[in-house]
C-alpha cells in the first residue's frame, strides 16, 4: 500500500501546478459530492435522542453501509465502527471517493473480518460528513447549514444512534462489535450501553479516557482550521469558501502521530523530493514533506472541517472511567461480552499501556478478556495496514468464536 | 499431553476457574476446557503463544506474571496453575504469594535440580548441568532460581503455605512424596507437583 501512496504522491508532484489551477473546481465538486446521496443508504431515526450535552434531536439520519448477508437465525452480524477520518464504506470501492474502502486489508471475501460469513454493519458516525446527521445538514429552524450550531456530541451519542440499526434489520444480539482508536472507544461504550447486544467485543488500538497528549493533537488540528479565515466560524458553507489549508495542517499534523518515528525513518529518511540537492528555500526539499502535504491535500476533498471539530472533540470528551467514577471495572459488570483487545508496539498515541488498563478493568470483575500486543513499526496506522500477525489474531477470534455455538 | 498435564488436570475438580499462568500453547487449557468444563484463563508471555491459545479459541492475556497477576482480585480462581516457570522468575517468592493470592489453591510444579543426573554431572564433569529438561548453558539459560523438591519443601516452611498433596514424576510414573521417602524422591524425581494453599 505505501508503494501505492508513494507512487500517487510523487504523481501528484508532477501535476501540482495542474492541481493548483483546478484546486477551486475541486471544492464545488466535493461540495457537490457531499450532497450526492445517490449512493448513501440512510436510516431517518425519528424516535427522540438526548445527546449528552443537554439538546434532543431527532427525526435524523443515520447513513450506513452493509457486507455480506445476514442469515436465518441472524445470529452472524457485526458491526463494525469507524475511527475519526473513516465512514460507513468499510471495503470494496468507496462510492464517493471512488478508493479503496477505509479497512479493506481487513474486510472482505475469506479476509479476517469474512463477507462471506458475516453480515457486516457499518454507520457513519453522529456528526461526520457522509451522510449521518452533521454540521453541514441544514438547520431546519434557519434553513441553513448548521455549522458550529450543530450540538456538540460524544461517543455515547455516537453509539445511541447507531444502535437503532440493530432494530432496522431485527438483530437481537450481535456476533461482534469491532473497532481501531474512536471505533474501539464505540465498542467499549456500546458494550457498557448495552450489555447484553452483543456476544463478543474487540476493542483495537484504543483507550479508555482520551490522553492529555492526544487532547494536545485535536487541539492543535482544531486550532489550525479555526485559524483559516475561510472557515469563518464555521460558516464557510454559506460564504462558498473552504477552509482547506487548516484542514489540510490538521490533518498533516494528524498523521503524523499515526506513524512510527522508526516507520518513518525507514521509509522517509532524509530523501530528497525529485532534486539532486537542498534549494535552500521552503518548497518541499524532502519526501516526507511532499508526502505530508499529499496526505493534507487529498484529505480536504473527502473531509468537511466542521465535522473534524466535532469528531475529535467528542474523542476528547471520551473518559469512560470518569463516567463510572472512577472504577472502568463498572462500565463492563453486566456484560457477559467475550472481549478480545489488540495493541501494537509501535502506537505512541493510543500505546499498549492504555489498552492493558482496559483488560485490567476487566479482569478485575472476572470477565471473558483475551490481549495482544502485536509486534509492528507501522504506529497506530497499524490497524488499517497489512499486517498478518493482526489480520491472523482478528480471524481466528473471530472464527473460533463464531464456531462455538454456546458462547 | 504430557504426564504433567495429565497429573495437573486429575487434581483439579470439574466446574471450577483455573487461571494458567505461563500456558505455553494452551495444551492444558484446552484439555481441561473439554475434559473438566473449566472456566479457563491464560497468562502467557510471548506473543507467538498468545497467538496460537487465541487460535483455540482460549481465553489468555499476553503478560509477565511477575507484573500482571496483580490485575486479579483476591481468591478469583478455584485454582492457579504455574507449570515449570518458577525457576525462572526474578523473585519466586513474590510469585508464588500472588499465586496464593489470586487462587484459593496452587498447583506448582518444578524441575528438579536435586535429581541424581544433574547432581552427578555437575559431580563427575565439575559443569553446569545439562539435561533432558534442563537444555540450556548456564549463561543462556532461563532458568535463574533452580531450586530441588527438598528446597520447594523448605520454601513452604519459609514463607508459610501449605502443601496438600506433593508428588514426584519418575520415568512418566508419579508417587507420592512424603516426610519419609523425601531423600529418594529428591532424588530420582525428575519434576515435583505440588498443591498449595496460602
Amino acid at each position: 500500500m505505501y508503494k501505492n501512496i508513494a507512487l500517487i504522491y510523487l504523481n501528484c508532484e508532477r501535476f501540482k501546478k495542474t492541481a493548483k489551477k483546478v484546486f477551486f473546481l475541486s471544492i464545488q465538486l466535493s461540495a457537490i459530492i457531499m450532497n450526492n446521496r445517490e449512493n448513501i443508504k440512510t436510516l431517518l431515526i425519528e424516535k427522540p435522542l438526548k445527546l449528552d450535552c443537554g439538546k434532543t434531536i431527532n427525526n435524523y439520519p443515520i447513513a450506513y453501509e452493509t457486507y455480506g448477508k445476514l442469515n436465518s437465525n441472524k445470529d452472524n452480524a457485526i458491526l463494525i465502527f469507524h475511527a475519526l477520518t473513516g465512514d460507513q464504506f468499510v471495503t470494496g470501492i468507496n462510492p464517493i471517493t471512488k478508493k479503496d474502502g477505509w479497512w479493506s486489508y481487513a474486510v472482505g471475501p475469506n479476509k479476517a473480518i469474512d463477507t462471506n460469513k458475516y453480515f457486516i454493519i457499518c454507520a457513519n458516525v453522529l456528526g461526520g460528513c457522509m451522510g449521518s446527521f452533521g454540521p453541514s445538514h441544514q438547520n431546519p429552524e434557519t434553513k441553513k447549514m448548521f455549522g458550529t450550531d450543530f450540538p456538540v456530541i460524544t461517543i455515547n451519542d455516537m453509539v445511541n444512534a447507531q444502535v437503532n440499526l440493530l432494530e432496522l434489520f431485527e438483530i437481537k444480539k450481535l456476533f461482534s462489535v469491532v473497532g481501531g482508536s474512536m471505533g474501539g472507544m464505540q465498542v467499549l461504550q456500546f458494550v457498557s450501553n448495552f450489555p447484553d447486544k452483543t456476544k463478543t467485543a474487540i476493542p483495537i488500538a484504543c483507550t479508555s479516557s482520551h490522553s492529555a497528549q492526544n487532547i494536545a493533537f485535536n487541539e492543535l488540528g482544531r486550532q489550525a482550521i479555526a485559524a483559516d479565515h475561510n472557515w469563518v466560524n464555521g460558516k464557510y458553507m454559506s460564504n462558498n469558501t473552504v477552509p482547506d489549508k487548516g484542514l489540510a495542517v490538521a490533518r498533516m499534523a494528524a498523521h503524523i502521530t499515526y506513524l512510527s518515528k522508526k516507520g518513518l525513518q525507514e521509509k522517509f529518511g532524509r530523501k530528497l523530493q525529485e532534486r539532486d540537492d537542498l534549494k535552500f528555500g521552503f518548497d518541499a526539499d524532502f519526501q516526507i514533506e511532499s508526502y505530508l502535504r499529499y496526505q493534507g491535500s487529498i484529505f480536504v476533498d473527502r473531509f468537511d472541517a466542521n465535522s473534524y471539530l466535532y469528531i475529535t472533540r467528542a474523542m476528547d470528551y471520551f473518559d469512560l472511567v470518569k463516567q463510572f467514577n472512577g472504577n472502568l471495572s463498572k462500565a463492563f459488570i453486566n456484560t457477559k461480552a467475550k472481549f478480545f483487545i489488540i495493541s501494537f508496539t509501535s502506537d505512541w498515541l493510543y500505546p499498549t499501556q492504555e489498552n492493558k488498563d482496559i483488560v485490567i478493568a476487566l479482569n478485575a470483575i472476572g470477565a471473558n478478556v483475551g490481549f495482544v500486543e502485536i509486534e509492528s513499526d507501522k504506529g497506530h496506522d497499524s490497524f488499517l495496514l497489512d499486517v498478518p500477525d493482526f489480520l491472523k489474531a482478528l480471524k481466528s477470534f473471530l472464527d473460533k468464536s463464531y464456531s462455538e455455538k454456546n458462547l | 499431553m504430557k504426564s504433567e498435564y495429565r497429573i495437573i488436570a486429575d487434581i483439579i475438580q470439574k466446574n471450577t476457574r483455573v487461571l494458567d499462568v505461563g500456558c505455553d500453547e494452551g495444551i492444558l487449557m484446552e484439555f481441561l476446557k473439554e475434559n473438566k468444563s473449566v472456566d479457563i484463563r491464560g497468562i502467557e508471555i510471548s506473543k507467538k503463544k498468545v497467538q496460537i491459545c487465541i487460535a483455540k479459541g482460549l481465553t489468555v492475556i499476553e503478560g509477565n506474571a511477575e507484573v500482571d497477576l496483580k490485575q486479579f482480585p483476591n481468591k478469583s480462581f478455584d485454582y492457579v496453575v504455574l507449570g515449570q516457570t518458577l525457576q525462572a522468575f526474578v523473585n519466586p517468592e513474590k510469585v508464588i504469594k500472588e499465586l496464593l493470592r489470586v487462587g484459593k489453591k496452587a498447583i506448582v510444579t518444578i524441575p528438579n535440580f536435586g535429581h541424581w543426573k544433574v547432581r552427578l554431572n555437575l559431580l563427575i564433569k565439575g559443569t553446569m548441568p545439562i539435561t533432558k529438561s534442563l537444555p540450556n548453558d548456564w549463561y543462556n539459560t532461563p532458568n535463574i532460581h533452580m531450586c530441588t523438591i527438598k528446597d520447594f519443601v523448605k520454601f513452604s516452611k519459609v514463607i508459610d503455605f501449605k502443601i496438600f498433596k506433593s508428588l514426584a514424576l519418575i520415568d512418566n510414573k508419579v508417587s507420592n512424596i512424603n516426610k519419609t521417602n523425601l531423600f529418594y524422591k529428591n532424588l530420582f524425581g525428575e519434576l515435583g507437583i505440588f498443591l498449595i494453599e496460602m
